[in-house]
């Protein structure tokens, strides 16, 4: 296990999925990973919470009930065009996440995936926000 | 395949035989009862034509005839006018009466003579030694001393040769005497034999004893056969003309025409073979019996000929029909499995991904000082990572399962289907190398360019080689090789994955393209491969054929239309 940096502050993620068991083990897995992860199940949630408090990064799941994943991506890109997003699509469509990138999205993962591979995305985001 | 040989050519048998039975029938029955009834009509309006040509014939020769006799009969009258019984009785008045007679006439008077009251030839003039022959038994003589006048029947007289009489009855004071002349029976003859048509068309003149007054063209016996019975009894004839027709002994119809004449005491008789009468109806029935004959052939020919056709292409059509029915029953199956599918992966692969998340996260929590020295730990950080690359599987399965359902969704662009090739056998080359497997390929240059996605047509061709080398690979035996051959054929382009490999058997070949259907060991092979290439190649309105043989190889064809 390897966290993103050892002594850092924790990186700042909005994790935005409406499947809450999973929201909750992937919070636990990032903050064991020095990634401090503020919980949203909907849409409208994550922007809601966007509005009163900063992010690092944007964890959001392409698919969701009240809202499409999509949707929100563009929401949030005219709200802070800078925040990179991650997306997670969950049905192993390469092509909605295509979609989700030309929208302006950082990268994009498909579920399942590795820890590892999501964490090296998120340090990759966070450090080209620094930049 | 010809429909003979196909499996429903009983079918077709039948089909062929009741639509040449068809046009059998609707050519032939209005051109039989045509021909019939036009034949039938034809056939009376032509014989009511012969019959009133003959009649008509006939009648004018019966009027000739009886004019002919009624003037000899008036010349005798008009001579035995002009001058006195006394007179006749002069040779030499008599010899120069009949030299004008046969001045005026020809040689139709052969001679005269003068007879008295007992019958004694009191004066002849003539070529005959006949002066005081006695006549008083003779039947002619009779008849004038009744009747004034006689043309009497023919009859060889004292002559010995067949001539016939013409007398007239005078008065000199009370006692009668008569003045006869011979006439010549060859002159008489010939206006009978004159009546003559076709090739058995002849006339004679019979008396009322049925003996010949004239000498006729044919031999024959007036008193045999129906001759005889004429004028006796079978039919009294009434009228003037008289028609009928016989069969005589040798099976011919026979025309009599039959004319009385000399006050019904002869009757002009014309005979002739009705096959005679009627040659020209014989031709026009022969030339028609020829052309409906002929016509029948072409009929039956045409019939022929147009059915084998007709079932032809009707067999072909068939042929075609059934071969698109499996397609869009194919297409059909692959469509519903497609949706399936889809509904499948959405389903399945976020439940799966929250197990491999939570064990993960136990995995996280067995790095935690306190489990470290944990006897089970290795077993239980085994257990996990079997969990996680089980559930990678689960999300490969759904990904082919979605791009089977949908296509990957790459760019669809014009390209070179060749180059396409040479990655793949650049991708493929190094394992095909440890496979101990050669690779080669025989591609036309300058193909047209196709429209395509270039992901899916590297999905395509790796699949194929991919089954191949595998195959190859269980198998082993040396010499394997995959070959690559394009080339233009029909306005398509057509591509060539043939291996040496073990083939496929017969029993499988037909369900290679089925969405699961696999040969391998169950966790090897989603059995997706083969069908999401179907998908891609029939989404493109192009075709992939399999051909295989078990020990020989198999080969895989895929058309791609020219854009």
């Amino acid at each position: 296990m390897k966290p993103v940096e050892g002594n850092h502050p924790p990186i700042r993620l909005l994790l935005i999925d409406d499947e809450r068991g999973f929201v909750a083990t992937l919070s636990k897995r990032l903050a064991k990973r020095n990634v401090k992860a503020t919980q949203a199940f909907s849409g409208r949630e994550g922007i809601q919470i966007l509005r009163k408090a900063d992010f690092d990064v944007v964890l959001l799941d392409l698919k969701m009930e009240d809202m499409d994943g999509l949707e929100v991506l563009k929401i949030i890109k005219i709200m802070i065009p800078d925040l990179p997003v991650i997306m997670l699509s969950g049905h192993a469509s390469e092509e909605t996440a295509h979609n989700g990138m030309r929208a302006g999205a950082y990268d994009y993962l498909t579920k399942p995936y590795d820890i590892q591979e999501l964490i090296d995305k998120i340090a990759s985001a966070t450090k080209s926000d620094d930049e | 395949m010809p429909w003979y040989k196909s499996t429903r050519a009983s079918y077709y048998k039948h089909l062929f035989r009741n639509m040449i039975v068809t046009i059998i029938g609707v050519s032939f029955v209005p051109v039989f009862l045509v021909s019939f009834t036009i034949y039938y009509a034809f056939f009376t309006a032509y014989q009511e034509k012969i019959n009133d040509h003959l009649m008509a014939l006939v009648e004018n020769h019966k009027k000739q005839i009886d004019s002919f006799l009624s003037n000899r009969l008036a010349d005798i009258l008009f001579l035995s006018e002009s001058d006195s019984y006394g007179q006749f009785r002069d040779q030499a008045v008599l010899d120069a009466n009949l030299h004008s007679l046969r001045n005026s006439y020809g040689g139709i008077f052969v001679d005269l003579g003068v007879v008295d009251a007992d019958g004694h030839q009191v004066s002849y003039a003539g070529p005959f030694k006949l002066s005081n022959v006695n006549y008083a038994d003779a039947l002619w003589f009779k008849k004038v001393m009744r009747d004034q006048v006689v043309v009497s029947d023919v009859f060889l007289g004292l002559r010995g040769f067949p001539h016939f009489i013409v007398a007239v009855r005078r008065f000199e004071g009370d006692l009668p005497w008569v003045l006869r002349a011979t006439i010549d029976f060859i002159a008489f003859n010939n206006m009978v034999e004159n009546i003559r048509i076709g090739e058995t068309g002849f006339a004679f003149i019979l008396n009322k004893e049925g003996e010949l007054q004239t000498k006729p063209r044919y031999n024959f016996n007036p008193a045999q056969g129906c001759y005889g019975q004429f004028l006796d009894c079978s039919k009294p004839i009434t009228s003037d003309i008289h028609i009928d027709e016989r069969r005589d002994e040798l099976d011919n119809d026979i025309i009599y025409v039959t004319a009385l004449l000399k006050n019904r005491d002869w009757a002009l008789v014309y005979t002739q073979k009705r096959s005679d009468a009627m040659a020209e109806m014989r031709w026009a029935q022969r030339i028609s019996i020829f052309i409906f004959v002929f016509g029948g052939i072409s009929i039956v020919a045409m019939a022929f000929i147009l059915s084998w056709r007709m079932v032809n292409r009707i067999a072909e059509s068939d042929q075609a029909k059934e071969m698109m029915n499996k397609q869009v029953i194919e297409s059909g199956k692959l469509a519903s499995l497609g949706e399936l599918a889809a509904g499948v992966a959405h389903e399945i692969n976020n439940p799966v991904a929250i197990m491999v998340e939570e064990a993960g996260w136990i995995d996280d929590i067995l790095t935690e000082p306190e489990y470290k020295n944990n006897h089970n730990i290795e077993e239980l950080q085994r257990a996990l990572k079997q969990i996680n690359t089980q559930g990678k599987r689960c999300k490969d399965i759904t990904t082919k399962l979605l791009s089977f359902a949908r296509g990957s969704g790459s760019a669809i662009r014009n390209m070179q289907i060749n180059e396409i090739i040479e990655e793949v056998i650049t991708l493929s080359s190094q394992r095909a190398k440890y496979a101990n497997i050669e690779m080669h390929s025989t591609l036309q240059p300058d193909l047209p360019e196709i429209r395509a996605s270039e992901t899916e047509m590297h999905q395509v061709f790796l699949n194929l080689v991919n089954n191949a080398i595998q195959a190859m690979e269980k198998n082993g035996g040396s010499d394997r090789t995959i070959h690559f051959k394009s080339y233009v054929r029909d306005g398509k382009i057509i591509v060539e994955v043939t291996d040496n490999g073990p083939g496929i058997p017969e029993a499988v070949l037909g369900r290679i393209f089925d969405p699961f259907f696999t040969t391998k060991p169950v966790g090897q092979g989603t059995g997706l491969g083969l069908s999401i290439c179907y998908g891609i190649i029939r989404k493109m309105n192009g075709d992939i054929q399999v051909k295989s043989t078990v020990g020989e190889g198999t080969q895989f064809t895929i058309i791609f239309p020219i854009q």
